[in-house]
């Protein structure tokens, strides 16, 4: 590379400003509006992935903390609600023969479309992880609220199969993490009427067309179910969607709002 | 194309500046707010989560 004296450039600099104020030929304005469009389209494909990876996500979370924020306050309103009848009872009595099983939970009624009913809590993805629970899986609800409730599957703690749905880059990313669920994991649902823990039993990874895994008994499909499940799915690969990621976990017990939130949780409730 | 914009822009140099960011950012919003909703559904990120046949 040749040193270009300090002049050169100075009459480069000023040759080239002087191409711009000269009007340019008919073929010259056609390339310039050509390129400028396809910059255009270029800058906008970009801002088109920071608004899907990044925006919606910031939207997403803000909705969802927010519906997060009224349904625990509703809860809190309800697990003393559901502690009034009780209080009646002699404070001074050791150990108060609780009037709930474990075993027999409560069932919530299936909601209203879009409607979110409830609190979905999951330690494997962070102490504080708390996504609210809407009924539905169409995209409204999945891009706004998270996770989303097959419509016509069992609900929290009911015999069946209570399946849910989630986003795993955009809109919230709310099982982003799914593939860190290990069996064993806890995964606590909270509705008004109390809360459902689940253990996971099992992970896997199917086609997009395998609708046993929301079977009422998916391991039986078409068979009367005996047992209160839960279903989790969402994308897979991260990026893509050739194949869904599933968790299966199984009901291990139920209790009210008002026996407080269970121990792995406490401090996400606030209960 | 953009040239001609700025230079059609009324005022001084940095009021057409300021027009030219505030003009920016409306494209943007309005791209943000109603195009790129009505499109996500052919992005190659946007994935289907849900089971169904």
């Amino acid at each position: 590379m040749t040193h270009t004296p300090p002049s050169l450039r100075q009459n480069a600099a000023a040759s080239s400003r002087a191409d711009h104020a000269r009007p340019k030929s008919k073929g010259g304005w056609a390339v310039q509006i050509f390129g400028e469009i396809l910059i255009t389209v270029g800058l906008v494909l970009l801002l088109f992935v920071v608004w899907q990876l990044w925006w919606t996500n910031l939207e997403a979370n803000a909705t969802q903390e927010d519906a997060v924020q009224s349904l625990s306050q509703e809860f809190k309103q309800a697990a003393k609600d559901q502690s009034k009848p009780s209080k009646t009872s002699d404070h001074a009595t050791a150990e108060p023969q609780p009037n709930w099983d474990p075993q027999t939970p409560e069932i919530t009624a299936e909601p209203g479309h879009g409607e979110a009913y409830g609190i979905a809590y999951i330690p494997r993805f962070g102490e504080n992880y708390q996504r609210p629970l809407a009924e539905g899986t169409s995209t409204d609800v999945l891009d706004a609220l998270g996770l989303g409730h097959y419509d016509g599957t069992a609900m929290p703690g009911d015999i069946g199969n209570f399946s849910l749905a989630g986003h795993r880059q955009t809109n919230g990313a709310v099982l982003d993490r799914v593939e860190e669920i290990q069996q064993g994991d806890h995964i606590y649902i909270q509705t008004a009427q109390g809360f459902y823990t689940y253990t996971v039993y099992e992970t896997k990874i199917v086609l997009p067309t395998e609708m046993s895994v929301i079977a009422p008994d998916p391991a039986h499909p078409g068979a009367q179910p005996t047992e209160r499940l839960l279903t989790l799915t969402t994308c897979h690969p991260r990026y893509g969607d050739t194949e869904r990621y599933i968790v299966h976990a199984k009901f291990d017990s139920w209790q009210p709002l008002s026996a407080g939130a269970p121990d792995e949780i406490k401090a996400a409730v606030g209960l | 194309m953009y040239g001609w914009i700025f230079r059609h822009l009324p005022g001084p140099l940095w009021m057409r500046i300021l027009i030219a960011i505030a003009l920016i950012a409306l494209v943007i919003w309005c791209l943000m707010e109603f195009v790129f909703p009505a499109f996500v559904e052919y992005s190659p990120f946007y994935r289907d989560v849900t089971i169904d046949q």
